[in-house]
């Protein structure tokens, strides 16, 4: 299967770049913390398909993009695992998860 | 011979000063007080050898000028250097035994007028500071050596006018004393700055040098109608004047007897305050040859102060202050004599006043000492608190009224030998000085027979306990300084001590000894008349002057208007505006700074809030920015 | 419009259109079932551009790891009937233009890049290949991030179990 022929590079970079820019914008309008989380996962994900379309079409011959991918995802399970943990806690501290609640560490 | 062995003169006394300063809290009193007097001991008798190994072997007519020690102390550039060493010829001389003899009897003195106070080894160890710098003024081989010992003596002055420090008087007269001659030394330093600038040298003997640079090619420079060497010498005068506490600036004197009355003896009576005559008479030749105007408003400046002083101290009831205000009135003398007197053959101004110098130092010390006895024996200053006291304390008593005569010029007591020379000297210069003099002659003479009066005579109070006389420490300077007031005049001083080292011949003049000693006699009776026993007079007297009486017994108000000039004008016209300066606008400046920077983080510190999401838009935003910029802004 | 292109704007539309609906849906519970579809979508995307590995993983661990993790989170710690509030508008309007921004700037600088394909031809991208390239200790080898990544994995677990554990108090 050519894909090179069929899809152009740049579809899939704009893809990844609409998938960060998106992600980022519900990590900065959602007040809840695990909506939060998920725009930071969506984030991740549009650098993943970055690194594997710059591997796929401008480097067939090795794998190192394909190898970032995977650590990048090993991270992000890493992270969502501690994020999670710390958003357990912090409903257990104040009974909730909205960021707009916990501002104790201010001026 | 040589005379290195005067090095000790100098060494013993500071040494005395740091031992006994540093020890002094781990000894008895009585062993500080002991060791002091025994180290002055040894520096008097080194005094004694000095001066009669000098004067015993002049070379032909007249005394050479040694340079004991001079050591090159401070070089600054090629010509400006400072050396220390130590400089004898008549003058000093003179003045070391003046000193040691003085500072021997008010150590011994102090051994039982001290006794049991509180600080009675620091009281030592200052004594043995303000020997030292005072041996180091008249030993100063220049200007500048004796500008620094100048102010060190002001600074042992200080200690001891405030050596009773929690007395708020006592720590307020020390102040005024030392902001004083401070403020004289200003003027001294400028003077000597002056003078140095055109002659090149600090050098006493290279600046009296007849044919040297000072002297014989003074400048030609004129500064308002006066030349700069008679400004120089003027600036000169007005340290002296200051220390010699000189109207105007005489104010601190009285007050100084606020410390302990041997030193008042020392210090305020017999040594440091005839620094400003040793002065004028250690510079002598620049102020007769180049100067010689600044001579004359030195004897106008000594004759006021004389009269003005005398006329105070026939009202003050302080015994102490008494003798404070005839200090002022003799050392006036002195400064009238120096003033009229020319050089050489016609320095006759000259040796009378440094005679009276001599002589008054004795019986000076000598009435203080006594003032001291009685009051060590009533407890008071004042003389209203006296009376009567011949019956209790004799040898007081007797050695009073020997230093009262002599004072009031009685022959052959010392003091009118001196005084007579320094008529005479007035006499032949200045009629109008002479005729001033003469009157406060008399006036001397009634002020302290007033004092005599009231204190051995007069009514006898009721004492809390009887008065008796003083431990014999306290009787044996007296009765030793008696006797040097009896016998100074005898001193042949007209062979010894002259303007150029040259004996100086001297008659005796009927026509002005005898008006002298009849104003004195006269003064005597109008004060036995008047105190001999207790009467109205006085008060009928005070009633009648009162005016006079009134300005006379508030010191003419000098002080009133010090105080008005230095708080209303200075302080209101030159401090304020200052203090108004370094407050608004010195800590305005900081000030702004620092309301700037707490404003600027006050405004900025909203941004602060705590919410993630406003920190990650920031952070975004700026990262996009920056990207913009270095992409696009920087090709 | 061949095969491969249908299938590709399929997957982007997708995963574009769910990526949106996942960050405004107000119920939370139907924003993590969006973002799986995301990542489902991701993984075809994947797999068609020959990393089966890869698609395979991203379904395991993201698919059925990561998102099966938000969902026990937010069902201990949220409502699943209640509608989350709305965005303010301040945020949502600062939030847009940021994005909106940022695609602009990347998207504009990106496509003026002329990237240069390589010539090489493809290596395989079969288990053995990437198994004996991860534990490789030579050029082009992965041991030293593989175990980077396993203690990083470690120090996580630990980590979040001291983290979320409920205190002794």
């Amino acid at each position: 299967m050519n894909l090179q022929a069929e899809i152009p590079l740049d579809y899939m970079i704009v893809l990844g770049t609409i998938v960060f820019f998106v992600g980022l914008m519900g990590v900065l309008i959602r007040r809840n913390l695990i909506t939060m989380l998920m725009g930071i996962e969506l984030m991740l994900n549009a650098v993943n398909i970055n690194f594997v379309a710059f591997n796929h079409y401008l480097f067939p011959n090795r794998l190192e993009g394909h190898f970032f991918a995977l650590i990048v995802m090993a991270i992000a399970a890493a992270e969502a695992a501690i994020a999670i943990a710390l958003i357990i806690n912090i409903y257990r501290q104040f009974n909730t998860v909205s960021v707009d609640d916990v501002d104790e560490l201010k001026y | 011979m040589s005379y290195s062995y005067t090095l000790l003169i100098l060494l013993l006394p500071v040494l005395m000063f740091l031992f006994i300063g540093l020890t002094g809290n781990k000894m008895k009193p009585e062993v500080s007080g002991i060791l002091g007097t025994t180290g002055l001991f040894i520096i008097t008798l080194l005094s004694y050898f000095t001066a009669f190994y000098y004067f015993g072997h002049r070379s032909g007519e007249s005394f050479q000028t040694i340079e004991a020690y001079n050591f090159l102390w401070l070089q600054f550039t090629g010509t400006l250097i400072i050396n220390i060493g130590i400089l004898l010829d008549p003058l000093s001389v003179m003045m070391l035994v003046v000193i040691t003899t003085v500072s021997l009897m008010v150590h011994i003195y102090s051994l039982g007028y001290m006794k049991g106070e509180k600080g009675f080894a620091r009281y030592y160890a200052f004594l043995s500071l303000f020997t030292f710098s005072m041996l180091g003024l008249v030993l100063a081989t220049n200007i500048f050596q004796m500008y620094i010992f100048w102010e060190l003596v002001g600074v042992s002055s200080y200690l001891l006018i405030g050596f009773y420090y929690e007395r708020p008087t006592a720590v307020a007269a020390a102040k005024k004393a030392f902001i004083v001659t401070r403020f004289a030394d200003l003027g001294f330093l400028i003077g000597i700055l002056l003078l140095s600038f055109y002659t090149n040298t600090f050098n006493f003997i290279a600046l009296t040098d007849l044919n040297g640079l000072a002297i014989a090619q003074p400048t030609t420079a004129v500064f308002m109608g006066l030349s700069v060497t008679t400004w120089a010498m003027l600036l000169i005068f007005m340290g002296g004047a200051g220390k010699s506490a000189m109207f105007p600036l005489h104010i601190w004197l009285p007050d100084a007897m606020e410390g302990p009355t041997p030193v008042s003896a020392l210090i305020h009576a017999a040594t440091m305050v005839v620094a400003g005559v040793y002065l004028v008479a250690r510079l002598f030749p620049v102020y007769s040859f180049t100067a010689p105007e600044s001579l004359e408003i030195i004897a106008y400046i000594g004759s006021f102060t004389s009269l003005f002083a005398a006329v105070i101290a026939c009202t003050q009831l302080d015994i102490k202050r008494v003798l404070a205000f005839s200090t002022l009135s003799q050392i006036g003398y002195m400064m009238v004599a120096l003033g009229v007197s020319g050089y050489g053959a016609e320095g006759l101004g000259y040796m009378a006043s440094l005679f009276h110098l001599f002589t008054h130092a004795f019986f000076k010390a000598l009435l203080f000492l006594g003032a001291g006895s009685v009051i060590h024996a009533v407890h008071s200053n004042l003389m209203t608190d006296m009376g009567g006291l011949r019956k209790y304390m004799p040898i007081t008593h007797i050695t009073f009224l020997i230093a009262c005569l002599t004072i009031a010029g009685i022959p052959p007591l010392s003091g009118f030998f001196s005084k007579d020379e320094i008529l005479v000297a007035a006499f032949e210069h200045n009629k109008i000085i002479f005729a001033v003099q003469w009157i406060v002659a008399g006036i001397t003479a009634f002020y302290m027979f007033r004092l005599y009066f009231n204190i051995f005579w007069n009514r006898t109070p009721e004492y809390h306990h009887a008065p008796h006389e003083s431990p014999v420490t306290m009787t044996i300077p007296l009765i030793i300084l008696a006797a040097a007031s009896i016998f100074a005049g005898f001193v042949p001083f007209h062979d010894l001590v002259t303007s150029d080292g040259n004996p100086l011949h001297t008659e005796f003049h009927a026509f002005i000894a005898v008006p002298s000693i009849a104003i004195a006699v006269v003064g005597i009776i109008l004060a036995a008349m008047l105190y001999y026993r207790k009467n109205s007079k006085p008060e009928t007297i005070a009633k009648t002057l009162k005016g006079l009486y009134a300005l006379a017994f508030h010191k003419f108000y000098i002080d009133e208007v010090y105080l008005f000039i230095t708080h209303k004008v200075i302080f209101n016209f030159i401090s304020r505006p200052v203090a108004w300066f370094d407050r608004h606008i010195v800590d305005g400046t900081m000030n702004l700074i620092g309301n700037a920077t707490v404003s600027a983080s006050g405004s900025i510190k909203k941004m602060q809030s705590g919410q993630v999401q406003w920190y990650i838009w920031y952070f975004t935003s700026g990262v996009l920015l920056l990207v913009f910029l270095i992409l696009y802004l920087t090709y | 419009m061949t095969g491969p292109k249908i299938i590709f704007f399929i997957l982007a539309t997708a995963i574009v259109v769910f990526s949106i609906l996942s960050i405004f849906s107000r119920r939370i519970l139907r924003a993590a079932i969006y973002l799986l579809f995301v990542l489902v979508a991701l993984a075809g995307l994947y797999y068609m551009m020959n990393f089966q590995f890869l698609a395979a993983v991203q379904l395991m661990l993201y698919a059925g790891g990561i998102v099966v993790l938000i969902i026990f989170s937010i069902l201990l710690t949220s409502q699943i009937d209640s509608k989350l509030e709305a965005p303010k508008g301040s945020h949502i309007l600062s939030g847009a233009i940021t994005a909106m921004a940022g695609i602009g700037l990347a998207v504009t600088t990106l496509l003026n890049f002329k990237f240069n394909t390589s010539p090489e031809a493809a290596i395989g991208t079969d288990m053995r290949t990437i198994g004996r390239q991860l534990m490789d200790t030579g050029a082009h080898g992965y041991a030293l991030p593989f175990e980077v990544i396993s203690i990083l994995l470690l120090a996580a677990l630990v980590g979040s179990i001291y983290i979320a554990r409920k205190s002794r108090t």
